[in-house]
């Protein structure tokens, strides 16, 4: 068993199994619709996962690489003609470069100084969506076409449900790699000690910059499925809040644990959608969710719950 | 042609001079050990030849090529290689990734590559791990591989941090108090690592508190007082010059003088 859990692609093996046979435990389209929100959801967090967990880069930008993907679906088709398949690409490639060109001068700040400019990036990014108003139908937003693949249009929950689960089995499984890889090797000792990587020959920019990279497209892609999913996109796709959540998925699943990324996820996507409470008072529950998370599961629930039961070396 | 050179290194941190005029040589194959008390300056001194602090003036030559400025991963990249006072483990990987992470440079890096992890990955991955397995052996530690290193004793963790730069396959390696902390038997290892290293052709520059280490290992010793050097020389010669024995004693002296 702890060997078992030791390995990162346990868990991609635990995901595909769990993606492929929920539909036969799901009563109703909602809880469809609702697990492949999830899928979209924790697809963003592994790939935040890699920055936060892994890189120990802070992002509170990361919900503006979501709006570029969602947004490249809903502009390209719309007002460039772009097929929706190939304005996902797109989207993906565009916060690829943006994160590439961004990161760069921003990675260069460390704890604090990082958090607030990645702060920033976001906020700009989601002012541009709600004040280019010809191009993205301001803060109304503006609507999504349906994805079309070889003449099939694709809607509905059961369809993005298989579309978002395989995708997100496939991240998890590219995450894995990368963990395992030594680009995962120089990411995790960024983490431990800068001043030691960097002594043993690690050019410390790439890698943070990878991992930025790498994230902003996971972000992007999520952000283009639950755009088309929705059928619309507004500027809070790319909002405060939402990068707020992602790294409130992150942490209260497990920094540094990929499946700890899908649980939060799950857990919050979950939460809303049960207790109406919640959904009302959806700024204070996840203040709170934070506060009680960092207070009593410091290490976050996968973690936490790994080491009680002895799957993992404390 | 010396593996390292140091030319007139100063440093000052806000009006402070930390390090003031210091210069010396370390051939391939030497053990060329750094003492002086506490504040000296030999830490600060380390940061600067591999690269965390840039010299307000004076020049650092690795194998006559100057050096001044450049950041520390290209010093790694021409071999340099250090362990730390306060150590710098990576605490949350096992003890054997933190000497993987040592393997960095002789790894391919395509990311590509690791993102699919090809074959040549795992055959990677594969060598690395033996090397890294091999230099825990050589450091004595083949026992704690797969074990975390935040679970680690402090001995064992000054030996991995040797290990880790080893792994580097250094020409120069900076040990900033291999022996703290480390009880007879692990000094003596260490004692036989660092010799066997320095046979090996690397140039070796030790700093130690441990002068009975010192005096019986070094090839030369270099003396540093509030920054200046006050004497260099062999074991002997060291041992007998009146600025170390006032530098060392006078520290003493005043210390105790303010218990009083
Ligand atoms: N980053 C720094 N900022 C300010 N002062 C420093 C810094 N690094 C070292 N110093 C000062 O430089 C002097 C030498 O310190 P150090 O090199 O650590 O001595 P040693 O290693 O010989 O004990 C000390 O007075 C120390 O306070
Ligand atoms: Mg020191």
């Amino acid at each position: 068993m702890r060997r078992f859990f030791d390995s990162p692609y346990a868990v991609v093996l635990v995901l595909a199994v769990v993606v492929a046979i929920l539909p036969l435990a799901l009563p109703s389209l909602f809880y469809l619709r609702v697990a492949a929100l999830i899928c979209i959801f924790a697809l963003a967090v592994v790939g935040l996962n890699l920055l936060i967990g892994f890189a120990g880069q802070v992002s509170l930008g990361h919900a503006g690489f979501f709006g570029i993907g969602a947004y490249a679906v809903a502009i390209g088709p719309t007002h460039l003609g772009v097929p929706p398949w190939l304005a996902l690409i797109a989207g993906a490639a565009a916060a690829g470069i943006v994160a590439f060109l961004v990161g760069r001068p921003i990675l260069r700040l460390r704890g604090h100084y990082l958090a607030v400019a990645t702060l920033g990036m976001g906020l700009l990014f989601a002012m541009v969506f709600a004040n280019e108003s010809a191009w993205t139908g301001g803060p109304d937003g503006m609507p999504v076409p349906r994805l079309e693949v070889f003449g099939w249009r694709i809607s509905g929950p059961w369809s993005w449900y298989w579309i978002a689960g395989v995708t997100l089995v496939i991240g998890a499984w590219i995450a894995a790699n990368v963990i395992a890889s030594p680009t995962g090797r120089a990411l995790r000792a960024i983490h431990d000690s800068e001043t030691a990587a960097q002594v043993l020959g690690i050019d410390v920019a790439r890698y943070k910059l990878i991992a930025f990279v790498l994230s902003a497209v996971y972000a992007a892609v999520a952000g283009a499925y639950l755009a088309m999913f929705d059928g619309l996109v507004t500027p809070e796709a790319a909002g405060f809040l939402r990068s707020i959540e992602f790294v409130t998925m992150a942490v209260l699943g497990g920094l540094g644990s990929t499946l700890g990324g899908i649980v939060g996820a799950a857990l919050l996507v979950l939460l809303p959608q049960l207790l109406t409470v919640f959904h009302d008072y959806e700024h204070i529950a996840l203040g709170l969710v934070m506060i009680l998370v960092m207070i009593f599961v410091p290490a976050g629930i996968v973690p936490s719950l790994a080491t009680l039961l002895g799957w993992k070396r404390s | 042609m010396s593996r390292l050179a140091v030319d007139n290194l100063g440093i000052s941190f806000g009006g402070v001079t930390a390090l003031t005029d210091v210069s010396f040589n370390v051939e391939a194959g030497e053990i060329f050990a750094i003492i002086g008390p506490n504040g000296a300056g030999k830490t600060t001194l380390f940061n600067i030849v591999s690269g965390l602090y840039p010299p307000r003036q004076g020049r650092v030559l690795l194998n006559d090529e100057d050096v001044t400025g450049l950041p520390p991963f290209k010093l790694a990249r021409r071999g340099l290689s250090r362990t730390f006072q306060n150590l710098q483990v990576f605490f949350r990987m096992s003890a054997v990734d933190n000497v993987m992470v040592g393997r960095h440079m002789h790894e391919k890096r395509n990311v590509i590559a690791h993102l699919f992890t090809l074959p040549s990955v795992l055959e990677q991955n594969r060598v690395t791990r033996a090397k890294a397995e091999e230099l825990l052996a050589f450091v004595d530690l083949s026992d704690v591989t797969d074990r975390p290193a935040g679970n680690l004793p402090y001995g064992a963790l000054r030996r991995l941090e040797i290990a880790r730069a080893l792994a580097t396959e250094p020409k120069i390696l900076l040990l900033d108090e291999p022996a703290a902390g480390c009880n007879p038997v692990e000094t003596e290892e260490i004692d036989n690592v660092i010799q066997k290293i320095a046979a090996t052709g690397v140039a070796v520059v030790l700093v130690e508190h441990d002068m009975k280490l010192v005096m019986k290992i070094s090839h030369r010793i270099h003396v540093l007082d509030q920054g200046h050097t006050i004497a260099q020389g062999s074991a002997a010669q060291v041992r007998t010059d009146e600025r170390v024995i006032a530098a060392y004693l006078g520290r003493h002296g005043q210390r105790e003088a303010g218990r009083a």
